[in-house]
């Protein structure tokens, strides 16, 4: 038996994922979840084999609820009307089903699912996500996970942004979160007049700052308002200054 | 106010160089009547000198003001008067300079009828350049202003029909119905209907037209019964009205995106039942309707001022009723108010 995890917003959109899948005895569905929250929660749970997943839901998005598990499982996503990210996500999602959608679309999705389970070790998750951030839709929020509460920050609360090894800490007013992205990530999805690589390491929030010092040959120091202090390389000065018009 | 013809750089040379010729001809036609070099020059420098200026009145004035009809008569009198007045100061002035040969003040006197022609000669060749210029510019400027507004009118036409459409709305819509079909084929062929009753209102609305509150409320009253329907349990709503207001007015599509932007807002911001209510009173001859819906105050990403959504809203107030306080936006706790005012003094 395979496990899987039903997590769409609209109670009715789940009923027909459910009946198409009585087609498929040997997928049971352990779970139908009405959002993102649930839907983690669910699957650290149950260790799904595949998962149907909308992408509009309440308060966390279905990319967003995807970004902050470990060991993303299969997806298949379930959308009404998404083109950008259907584009995006078309190389490496198990399948997108466009709603409404038929018996026989459907049964072809868990037919490429189960050819997917049984070549290569695992549907390329990972490599969705890792489409998903090239994705050129600029997000106005980043979602954390700081133990097991999800945290949503707008990025109008963020200070600035340090590489960390293989994570990023996101400074802001309440301290630090951790996220597992690469600065290059961070320095394409967040706002480019706001947001700048200040340095190798860092990204600062420029309206956050209250002054540049000079620092050392040939580096600066940006004093943010609340007191910390971001490295500015030479580089990171010329971007600045452009950003800021001066 | 338009641009002068001297904003184009040929143009600029060209004058420059026709009075040029015209101030080398005059000298060289005095000197050829044995007027000696020096009162040639001093002659057609301080004529056309003068003569220059008056031309640059006449193109700064067509700057401003383009003749048209019984405006050229006035125009060519103009011309007139500038060339006489061009003449006579440059008759004065040379008077004064170089008046003591009684053989040049002869000649000046003389020569006061052909001096004056020619200098109405060239002033109305170059008013005549100008306007000529101008009306050019005009017809440019019109077919540019033309396309362009064809272009936004279809734009704006396109955008409008994709709005109309919602094809979020409606493919989810479409895949409840799907989901019913097979449960409740009942409660199916009753969603087709509310749809189908739905969507003929919207593309029936024309945005320029002035429906009751009544009318409005009653297709409303659809999309929230499909939006129940599709969001079972977390989505309430409650419409409160007054008899009093249903017979007021307000142009039709403009409630509609307030209550979907506060469902959206309130159904995607949030975790849990979401209400909706909305409400209607008149106060002072004023119809004024309140939206409200949950929101979260420390994630909600358009928590400052009108939201996205209300943009267009506002907008359309502003160009009906040319006031920019018909629309507001409030938040207390957790709800936020959209307040909505139409004034009663418009009709039709």
């Amino acid at each position: 038996m395979s496990k899987v995890i039903l997590i769409d917003d609209e109670p009715l959109a789940r009923s027909v994922v459910a009946e198409y899948l009585e087609a498929h005895p040997g997928l049971n569905i352990v779970q139908q979840c009405g959002d993102g929250f649930e839907g983690i929660k669910a699957i650290q749970q149950h260790q799904p084999d595949l998962v149907f997943l909308d992408i509009q839901m309440p308060k966390i998005n279905g990319f967003e609820m995807l970004e902050l598990l470990d060991q993303p499982p299969a997806i298949i996503f379930t959308t009404a009307f998404d083109e950008y990210a259907i584009k995006a996500f078309e190389a490496h999602a198990t399948d997108y089903l466009l709603k409404p959608f038929s018996q026989e679309r459907f049964d072809k999705a868990i037919e490429k699912w189960k050819e997917q389970r049984t070549n290569i070790a695992k549907p390329d998750t990972n490599a969705l996500l890792e489409t998903a951030s090239q994705s050129p839709v600029q997000s106005d929020r980043i979602v954390v996970k700081n133990g097991n509460k999800i945290k949503i920050i707008p990025v109008a609360d963020i200070f600035y942004l340090e590489a960390a090894d293989e994570y990023v800490k996101i400074h802001t007013a309440e301290g630090y979160f951790l996220k597992k992205k690469t600065m290059g990530f961070f320095e394409t999805s967040l706002p480019v007049q706001q947001f700048v690589r200040s340095h190798r390491s860092y990204i600062v929030n420029v309206q956050q700052i209250t002054r540049i010092e000079p620092y050392e040959k040939d580096n600066y120091v940006a004093v943010l308002k609340t007191g910390p202090q971001v490295p500015v390389s030479r580089t990171g000065y010329v971007k600045m200054r452009e950003v800021l018009g001066l | 106010m338009a641009a002068s013809p001297f904003s184009v750089k040929r143009f600029r040379i060209l004058f420059i160089f026709c009075w040029l010729v015209i101030f080398t001809q005059h000298t060289l036609l005095l000197y050829f009547y044995n007027f000696p070099l020096q009162t040639a020059v001093v002659d057609s420098l301080v004529t056309n000198a003068f003569l220059l200026l008056k031309c640059l009145l006449i193109i700064t004035t067509l700057r401003f003001y383009l003749p048209g009809g019984k405006g050229y008569f006035n125009f060519f009198i103009l011309c007139l008067v500038l060339s006489l007045g061009a003449v006579l100061i440059s008759k004065g002035v040379l008077q004064m300079i170089q008046g003591d040969g009684a053989d040049y003040s002869y000649f000046l006197n003389r020569s006061f009828g052909i001096r004056a022609s020619m200098a109405f000669l060239f002033l109305s060749c170059v008013a005549l350049i100008c306007i000529i210029w101008r009306r050019h510019q005009d017809e440019e400027d019109m077919a540019g202003r033309k396309s362009d507004a064809q272009k936004m009118a279809k734009d704006a036409e396109l955008f409008k029909l994709r709005q109309q459409l919602q094809p979020h709305f409606l493919f989810n819509s479409l895949n409840s119905i799907n989901a019913l079909i097979g449960s409740q084929p009942k409660e199916a062929r009753k969603m087709v209907q509310q749809l189908s009753e739905f969507l003929r209102g919207t593309i029936k609305k024309d945005e320029t037209q002035w429906i009751s509150l009544g009318e409005e409320l009653q297709h409303l009253q659809l999309y929230l019964d499909i939006e129940t329907i599709r969001f079972g349990n977390r989505l309430h709503t409650i419409v409160e009205k007054e008899e009093a207001v249903l017979e007021m007015k307000l142009p039709a599509l403009l409630l509609q995106p307030i209550v979907e932007n506060a469902i959206k807002f309130g159904l995607y911001d949030t975790i849990g039942p979401t209400n909706i209510h909305i409400k209607a009173t008149a106060v002072n001859n004023e119809l004024l309707i309140t939206v409200q819906n949950p929101f979260d105050p420390e994630t909600s990403s358009s928590r400052t001022g009108v939201g996205f959504g209300l943009k267009s809203i506002e907008r359309r107030l502003y160009l009906l009723f040319a006031r920019t306080n018909l629309l507001h936006t409030e938040t207390a706790g957790s709800l936020f108010t959209t307040v909505l005012k139409i004034p009663q003094t418009i009709n039709e």
